[in-house]
């Protein structure tokens, strides 16, 4: 029985690792800040952490698969733009017409109230995971690499969303901004449950926050079935040996094409909280391309191997949540703002390198070599 | 009959159906320039080689990429490795600011080979994290804004000025040019390097030190930036924040584009050529049709995509 | 024309099956048949089709013509699963396990007990603790990564992944190369209880002793055609052989020239690393082929890895031609002249997609260039050299390599080293999977390399070879040796005895099965 657990941990390292050094940072950094462990904060950071979260998650599949997804923070992007048409709550629905070349088509109305943002919401998810299939779709049948299919694909999705935004615009129902911004207390009151929130029983847990709440829980509804189901093995055994799962009888391609679908779902998550977050539609490039390359760091810090076979998802979050609250520390530390990108990018660096520690120990040269 | 490349037609194919397609590109923006505006500005001399200037900077940073995407890894330092080096080189001014602006690239080079080859961190993570160094280095240094110092005079005659007609830069291009062939072509580091790219570990046991030929071509592909920085400044007259972020996937296209294998191990640098002059006269036809920058990204995806699709693809792996 | 039994009984017959890989003819109109409760030897140099026939049969590739019959109905297999579901099972040569996942997770991968649409990973691991144990070996632990088991528990799990499937044909294909002598001998009353149920076997393997153990029957495999199919005891194994090959052999290895005490060149003092080395000393004079017996994993690939430079933390002295040496790097150990053919030639020896020419020289690029150029002249004349002087068979020296058979390969691989005129030799089992008719002329060219003043250091899981080529034999247990045999001393008793530590002089000692 110990030695199960024993050989557990071993084979979890990095992900126990990313898990503890978050907690230090975290609690040093409530330590630190005048007002650390209070609601408020919890609910700033939480809004802050999410989308880089998600696309954390979103980047693992691919990577687990032995790929690579470029286009992540463009699929992000792109929902966020879709959102900021179809999520605008008004009352008496939303007028979409389609401007393309010089042509002004009228799409009718989407519908408005809660069930028109129920239907948004749905359209958008389901818009990620499209862009995530055709992704996947592109890598296995045209049998392109996915470092440069997703690049190409990213270029596409970007595109999309700069022409439902060229400025940034629209506007996002303000009890659904409100709703998912705040603690579970803030979105119970929105949404007139459990007394608006006032109920005893509520009382202890009323004080998470929703963002945490949402990452919680696509955590566990989403990625643990996922990574527990054959499909999600097979994702797993794509990424350690393609060949021997080829051998094995098992469905390669259908694995891919579901990893990059639900990077594009994680993707699509992400870009709708930043659409409810900021209230408006932004396709901003230099943006989805610092998410993409973010969540790849994320990635590597939670301890997820960017050879496939081994990591997690859940080790992805810490990591994506280790570096928002470096950047936490910079603003409590009042670390001039010039300096900040350097610090950034040192510790990044860093924490990169860290694995390199390994290669000082290795005493078989081959091994170096995969 | 010894070649570092498999064997003709397999690796020639990309470079005929690129160069067919530049022929297409130029074939329908003409038409469309000619039923627009009744002229061809795009058969004209002055406009190919204004275009072929612009694009030796892109053509630079591509040469660099194509050596360490050989080797099987890639470099994301590109971005601030271009603006660090324009940056230097314009504070320094004087006769030190091309070296100085090298020397950049030199020190960005050996810091991503030791990371990648002796510290063995996969090359896509710790040049992003080179990146961001070098961008805060720059942030810091140049307080956030673009430096007033302008560039050399020397800078500006390379970039900007021509001889014989013929834009320098462009000079400068075809001199990188000519050293890569020659690299990859006819010497021992070429071969290296094509060995390394299709299995290190065999090149090892063969005896070649492929730490150090890494840590070449990480070098090669910071100087290839460092260059192209500076060049950039000359032509401007001044380096500015974020001068290279554009350059970087376009750059990587470029390569793929050409026909290089991005697992490294098999390409050729007339490729690689041939993919930066497609870009580029993409780019023009685009602004010719003044395209909005949504339409642009679509159609520089769906491009990537289709001539990736049309060049043969990868192999099923069965066993 | 083949004298295969095509009788009722027969449970697995093919017939007129063809297969071509560009331009090449794989098999060309085989007909074959094996019956149920019968292991069923295929034997055959490589290249002779009894990989391709074992894939067609398992579903990994598809035959261009011919049909497959099994249990009565004609069957065609799309994929390996659809070839599962029929009951046929193959334990391939190259593991099809991966690495990153649990032994538990590698013997249920295919269709895992499920529990509300999911895995259910507890009843997954009663599973394989229950199909280990029917082989007998309880003590891998499910839980473990296949990544951190050693090669022989490796196996061990194929062999229990591939029994979990029910098969009604078994094939194995080299399944025991890496299994330690009990664990062979758990696989082998495996096999006979499979026998009993009425399981047909197939069984591929180069090891003669093996095949007249087990095999009920056989059938020789030649070019690609099936020559005869016999029954156990009708044919000799020089018959075998003689199918085999298609010509007379006479003496498979080469005269041993008697020879004085021969010069040191190498010489090698209380070497030790890790765990793995254990003060080792050895010496090889010029004209010797000394080679390096024992059971698996003793320490010999370690010893021959830590003499070429590649392993780190390696302590002792190591002296060539009287001066001592400290190898850091494969670099290093080739400028002072020594040359290691390794393990794994497609992944170790060779860059499989470059051209044979472009593998030829790649050690040897600073002696063909002037400056950094390459001198292609020079270069072409060598190469020309090179397969002139090792026969290697080839289309043309531009082709890429992965097109050549594995003795071909093995030899383009011996040839990079031998340009670059090395003084010792080192040779990580270099017969592994390799033809009878290339092995010959390895053995001829080693003997001749050893005449001309190399020294040869010789690395082989197979005792015969051992015999057969070497002056003298290192045996190593545990890391170091334990006894050197040479002479009349230099026999498959005493070998097997060393390698299990035993003293021969003993008497019941000996007797433990050979692997």
């Amino acid at each position: 029985m110990l030695d199960d657990i024993a050989i557990r941990v071993r084979q979890n390292v990095g992900i126990v690792t990313a898990v503890l050094l978050f907690s230090i940072l975290y609690l040093l950094y409530n330590l630190s800040h005048p007002k650390g462990f209070s609601s408020a904060v919890l609910v700033q950071n939480g809004d802050e952490i999410f989308a880089l979260a998600m696309l954390a998650m979103a980047q693992t599949v691919p990577v687990l698969a032995s790929g690579l997804d470029l286009s992540v923070g463009a699929v992000m992007t792109m929902v966020g733009c879709f959102a900021s048409y179809l999520l605008t709550g008004a009352a008496g629905g939303t007028p979409l017409h389609l401007d393309i070349f010089g042509l002004h088509v009228g799409l009718g109305t989407f519908p408005g109230g809660v069930s028109g943002i129920l239907l948004g919401i749905v359209i958008c998810l389901a818009t990620g995971a499209l862009a995530g299939f055709i992704n996947g779709c592109v890598v296995v049948y045209g049998r392109i690499q996915p470092i440069i299919a997703t690049l190409a694909t990213g270029a596409v999705y970007i595109g999309i969303a700069l022409f439902l935004r060229p400025t940034p615009g629209g506007k996002i129902d303000e009890d659904l901004n409100w709703a998912l911004t705040n603690s579970l207390g803030d979105f119970a009151a929105t949404v007139h449950i459990f007394d608006d929130g006032a109920a005893s029983w509520f009382a202890p847990v009323a004080w998470i926050p929703v963002p945490f709440v949402l990452l919680i829980l696509i955590a566990l509804l989403v990625w643990v079935p996922f990574r527990r189901s054959v499909i999600g093995r097979a994702v797993y055994a794509v990424g350690s040996a393609e060949g021997a799962a080829y051998m094995s009888g098992l469905p390669i391609d259908r694995a891919k094409i579901a990893a990059f679908t639900l990077a594009g779902f994680f993707a699509g998550c992400g870009g709708l909280f930043l659409a409810i977050q900021t209230s408006s539609g932004n396709a901003d490039i230099p943006q989805a391309g610092a998410y993409t390359l973010n969540s790849i760091a994320s990635v590597v810090i939670g301890g997820t191997s960017l050879l496939g076979g081994t990591g997690s998802a859940i080790g992805s979050i810490f990591g994506a949540m280790i570096l928002r609250v470096i950047s936490f520390f910079f603003r409590i530390f009042d670390i001039a703002p010039l300096l900040q990108p350097l610090f950034e990018g040192l510790i990044l660096l860093a924490a990169v390198s860290i694995g390199a520690l390994g290669v000082l120990r290795v005493k078989n040269t081959l091994e170096l070599f995969r | 009959m010894s070649s570092a490349s498999l064997s003709l037609s397999r690796d020639d194919r990309p470079i005929l159906i690129a160069a067919l397609f530049i022929l297409v590109i130029l074939i329908a923006g003409t038409v469309y320039t000619f039923a627009r505006f009744g002229s061809a500005p795009l058969l004209s001399p002055t406009y190919l080689l204004q275009q072929l200037q612009i694009g030796a900077f892109l053509g630079i940073v591509a040469a660099g990429m194509m050596m360490v995407i050989l080797i099987a890894q890639i470099d994301l330092s590109v971005p601030w490795t271009l603006a660090a080096a324009a940056m230097m080189a314009t504070s320094i001014g004087g006769p030190l600011a091309i070296p100085v602006g090298l020397g950049v690239g030199l020190l960005v080079g050996l810091i991503n080979g030791v990371g990648v080859a002796y510290l063995r961190v996969p090359s896509m993570i710790f040049t992003l994290g080179v990146n961001a160094v070098m961008r805060g280095l720059m942030v810091a240094h140049t307080g956030g804004y673009a430096p007033q110092t302008g560039a050399t005079d020397l800078m500006r005659m390379l970039a900007g000025d021509r001889t014989l007609g013929i834009p320098n830069a462009l000079f400068v291009w075809i001199a990188v040019s000519v050293l890569v062939t020659i690299v990859l072509q006819r010497t021992t580091l070429g071969r290296y390097v094509y060995a390394i790219g299709n299995k290190e570990a065999a090149a090892y046991l063969a005896g070649v030190d492929t730490r150090r030929i890494t840590v070449i071509c990480f070098v090669l592909c910071g100087l290839a930036a460092a260059l192209a920085g500076v060049l950039l400044a000359g032509y401007s007259t001044k380096a500015y924040q974020g001068m290279g972020d554009a350059y970087l996937l376009p750059a990587i296209a470029a390569v793929v584009i050409g026909g290089t294998n991005i697992l490294g191990g098999r390409g050729r640098y007339l490729g690689t050529l041939i993919g930066v002059v497609l870009i580029v006269l993409l780019n023009s036809v685009l602004s010719i049709m003044d395209m909005p920058e949504a339409g642009r990204q679509v159609i520089y995806g769906l491009v990537i995509i289709f001539m990736l699709l049309v060049y043969g693809r990868g192999e099923r792996v069965t066993s | 024309m083949s004298d295969a039994v095509l009788t009722q009984s027969a449970f697995l017959t093919l017939s007129g099956i063809s297969k071509r890989y560009a331009g090449v003819r794989a098999l060309e109109g085989v007909d074959f048949a094996c019956e149920r409760g019968k292991i069923h030897a295929v034997l055959g140099e490589n290249g002779a089709g009894k990989s391709t026939l074992i894939k067609i049969i398992a579903g990994v590739v598809q035959p261009d013509a011919g049909t497959i019959r099994l249990g009565g109905s004609d069957v065609s297999f799309a994929t390996p699963s659809a070839a599962n579901a029929a009951g046929v099972v193959c334990i391939f040569q190259e593991l099809s396990l991966m690495p990153d996942l649990s032994v538990a997770d590698n013997i249920s991968i295919a269709s895992p007990p499920r529990r509300f649409g999911l895995i259910d990973a507890r009843a997954q691991r009663r599973r394989a603790e229950q199909l280990l144990a029917e082989i007998g070996c309880e003590d891998v632990n499910p839980l473990m990564r296949v990544r951190d088991l050693p090669l022989s528990r490796r196996q061990v799990v194929e062999i229990a992944k591939a029994l979990g499937k029910k098969p009604q044909l078994l094939i194995l294909d080299e399944a025991t190369s890496a299994l330690t002598s009990a664990d062979v001998e758990k696989v082998y009353a495996m096999l006979a209880r499979l026998k009993a149920e009425g399981v047909a076997i197939l069984y591929i393997s180069h090891r003669m002793h093996e095949v007249e153990a087990l095999a009920d029957r056989a059938s020789v495999f030649r070019n690609g055609r099936h020559i005869e199919t016999f029954d156990k005891g009708k044919r000799s194994t020089a018959d075998i052989v003689q199918l085999m090959i298609g010509r007379d052999i006479a003496t498979q290895y080469p005269p041993k020239p008697a020879r004085e005490v021969p010069k040191p060149v190498l010489d090698i003092e209380n070497l030790s690393w890790d765990r793995h080395l254990d003060r080792i000393s050895l010496r090889v004079g010029a004209g010797e082929i000394v080679g390096l017996g024992g059971l698996d994993g003793q320490g010999q690939k370690s010893l021959l890895l830590a003499l070429f430079g590649v392993l780190r933390g390696v302590s002792g002295k190591v002296t060539i031609e009287g001066r001592e040496v400290r190898p850091g790097s494969p670099a290093a150990a080739k400028s002072v002249g020594i040359a290691l053919v390794p393990e794994d030639r497609k992944t170790e020896g060779l860059m499989l997609p470059m051209s044979i020419a472009d593998n030829l020289v790649i050690a040897s690029l600073d002696a063909i260039s002037t400056g950094p150029l390459v001198d292609r002249a020079r270069e072409n004349e060598m190469i020309k050299r090179a397969i002139a002087r090792l026969q290697i068979k080839i289309g043309a020296p531009g082709d890429a390599v992965s097109t050549l058979s594995g003795g071909n390969q093995q030899k383009v691989v011996l040839a990079k080293w031998l340009m670059t005129d090395p003084r010792i030799i080192l040779l990580n089992d270099p017969t592994r999977g390799i033809d009878v008719g290339t092995k010959q002329e390895l053995y001829r060219l080693m003997r001749e390399l050893a005449d001309q003043g190399a020294a040869i250091l010789f690395y082989s899981t197979d005792y015969d070879e051992l015999i057969g080529c070497c002056d003298r034999v290192a045996i190593m247990y545990d890391g170091r040796i334990v006894r050197e045999l040479q002479g009349d001393d230099l026999t498959e008793t005493n070998i097997i005895a060393s390698a299990l530590n035993i003293d021969a002089a003993t008497p019941g000692a000996v007797g433990a099965a050979h692997a």
